[in-house]
């Protein structure tokens, strides 16, 4: 492929890329391709050199991992501290990846081997508590979200190869749904998790009229025990409360129990 | 200043005159869950979906003149050059039918620092200057305290203002434009006892008052309190969501950030609100954050308008809507934030 440039001819840093799915739907992976109209773009600006869903070819000579998924396997456990050692940059793609996602809500029963038995029934497989990336390995950056919006993803890959910084945002999702000219879930006497969750969805749930579940985890500095005082003051149950901060297990180490 | 009456059926006609634009005014959005109507400002249909008698919006008017995200300007990379395009943004004049004395007072206080400052913001001024403003005179509610802000009454700023009579309208003319419409429709001259039943309407509201600020010497008081543990308290309580500032009719900050497409052909550069109750808004390059405290954030929200502003223009950056009060979460609002500021505890 030519070399593509930027102004003034400046050739542009285009970084190898590999895709890697642990525990997960694969819904992340499909947002980077879900995107007809720029995907070309997209793809000149890395080259992609390992991505299971888009391609048969496979290399691990790669510098930036996206890693999709939790870990639920001692394999993935090994598969994952491979890719560790190939890449320079260790991304943890989606909330999977970034606090275990959906997935770890089975970390919850007191009794694993039941859980199996109710999934797998007489046809046991080797799992373990579905745990982050970062349980087992150094991660270098989070892509938040379940799934990630395709659009952040875009603006960081194309800050990473423009060598500009990539700041997410560290506010609340409340900001975004207040800019976007809604009325507040809470008057119409739905929970929402948006005043301690982090933003960058554009508030895509609360526009939906539909509460934040908190699906890119806690914002910077996330008042979580003032939100679980104003979920009580709204009458809603303790149960109704945990369920909403446990959905993704981004909230885990901040919940006053 | 002319005035006029017009007949509360007239008013229709009126609405009809100005439909040829795109009108913005209070309009029902749906219950809230105690059944209460909720409001909003928004582009208005027809004349029966302009609710006049709305309490108050849940949001105010300023997305209108300073919108929650905008394009600055864009860019056309080539080769070896590039383009630059600057757009302030206004594709047609609006009418605004509907606006409250705070939040008419409000535009003019943002006038203060975006019109008549050292350096006028285009962006505001192209907005502001092609919008029609239709005021109506308003109840105050509970959480409504801008009787101690001095804007329950506006003088300037507005086109036209409407006064509920009961049969007809009071009408204050402020423009040509308003006075030229108006001519175009059945308005009468207002009687000597339309006078008085203006005053007596507008001292009736002055006793309805429930919330109210102490503004007494407050620049010295909160300049003497920097320190109280309030501030402490108040912060603690804080979400950091900037919710209080986007409902705000004055609050202005924002961000400026440079974007560039995927095809690295085009770039824009684009503002979006931000608020200083945000954790990072004092965060400088480099990192260092010189608020990373919940309660500083906050407490340079008050001290900006009720501190700062002051001691620039002699007024005070908030206009007391209690929109914020209203939206918070954390239920932190602006009479009891300064009455446990001047009581030294909460
Ligand atoms: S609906 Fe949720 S995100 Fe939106 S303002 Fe209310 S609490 Fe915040
Ligand atoms: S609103 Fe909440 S749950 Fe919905 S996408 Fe955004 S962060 Fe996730
Ligand atoms: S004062 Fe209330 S609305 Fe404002 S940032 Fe704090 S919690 Fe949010
Ligand atoms: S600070 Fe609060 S009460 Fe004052 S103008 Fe803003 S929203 Fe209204």
């Amino acid at each position: 492929m030519a070399v593509t440039t930027t102004y003034l001819g400046v050739p542009l840093y285009r970084p190898k890329v590999a895709f890697f799915d642990f525990t997960s739907c694969e819904g992340c992976q499909l947002q980077v391709v879900n995107n007809e109209a720029n995907l070309l773009d997209f793809l000149s600006l890395v080259e992609v050199v390992n991505f299971r869903e888009a391609m048969t070819e496979k290399s691990n000579d790669y510098e930036i991992a996206f890693v999709e998924g939790s870990v639920t396997r001692e394999d993935e456990v090994r598969r994952l501290q491979e890719i560790r050692k190939n890449a320079k940059i260790l991304v943890a793609f989606g909330s999977c990846a970034c606090f275990g996602g959906v997935n770890q809500l089975k970390n919850r029963f007191n009794d694993l081997d039941w859980v199996k038995k109710e999934v797998y029934g007489d046809c046991p497989v080797d799992t373990k508590e579905a745990m982050p990336l970062e349980k087992y390995v150094k991660v270098d950056l989070h892509i938040y979200g379940c799934p990630v919006k395709k659009e952040e993803v875009e603006k960081i890959v194309l800050n990473v190869a423009l060598g500009k910084a990539v700041n997410l945002p560290k506010y609340p999702v409340c900001m975004e749904c207040k800019a976007n000219g809604n009325i507040c879930l809470f008057d119409i006497g739905e929970p929402c998790l948006g005043p301690i969750t982090r933003a960058g969805c554009n508030s895509w749930c609360t526009n939906n009229r539909f509460g934040c579940w908190g699906c890119r985890g806690p914002a910077e500095d996330a008042n979580v025990a003032q939100w679980q005082k104003i979920m009580r003051q709204h009458n809603f149950s303790r149960e109704r409360m945990l369920d909403r901060l446990e959905c993704f297990g981004g909230f885990d180490h901040l919940i006053e129990r | 200043m002319i005035f006029k009456t017009i007949k509360r059926d007239e008013l229709a006609n009126l609405y009809a005159k100005l439909a040829q634009h795109l009108i913005v005014g209070p309009v029902r959005k749906g219950l809230d869950k105690n059944n209460k109507a909720m409001y909003d400002f928004d582009r208005v249909d027809k004349f029966a979906d302009l609710c006049l008698d709305y309490d108050t919006t849940k949001h105010s008017a300023k997305k209108y003149f300073l919108p929650f995200t905008e394009t600055l300007c864009t860019f056309k990379i080539f080769k070896d050059s590039w383009h630059k395009k600057v757009d302030y943004n206004i594709n047609e004049p609006i009418v605004m039918f509907g606006l409250h004395p705070c939040d008419i007072n409000a535009f003019n206080k943002l006038d203060k620092v975006l019109l008549e400052g050292v350096y006028p913001t285009p962006y505001y001024a192209a907005k502001r200057k092609n919008i029609f403003i239709i005021g109506v005179d308003c109840q105050p509610q509970p959480w409504c305290f801008c009787r101690s802000m001095d804007t329950d009454t506006v003088l300037h700023g507005f086109d036209l203002f409407l006064t509920d009579l009961g049969d007809r309208y009071f009408i204050e003319i402020n423009t040509a434009t308003a006075y030229e419409i108006l001519q175009q429709l059945d308005i009468q001259d207002p009687a000597p006892q339309d006078h008085q039943l203006f005053l007596q309407k507008t001292n009736e509201k002055a006793d309805k008052f429930i919330a109210s600020v102490d503004t007494t010497d407050l620049t010295k008081i909160l300049d003497m309190e920097f320190q109280s543990p309030v501030w402490q308290e108040w912060g603690d309580r804080c979400l950091s969501c900037g919710t209080c500032a986007n409902v705000c009719p004055t609050c202005y900050c924002y961000g400026v950030e440079e974007e560039v497409d995927l095809d690295l052909k085009n770039a824009r550069k684009n503002k979006h609100s931000y608020s200083c109750n945000l954790i990072d808004f004092a965060e400088v390059a480099g990192g260092h954050n010189f608020r990373p405290e919940s309660h500083t954030r906050l407490k340079y929200r008050y001290y900006h308008k009720h501190r700062g502003f002051v001691e620039a223009f002699e007024e005070s950056l908030c206009v007391g809507c209690g929109r914020c009060g209203q939206a918070c979460l954390a239920d932190i609002n602006v009479p009891e934030v300064i009455a446990s500021v001047r009581q030294e505890k909460i």
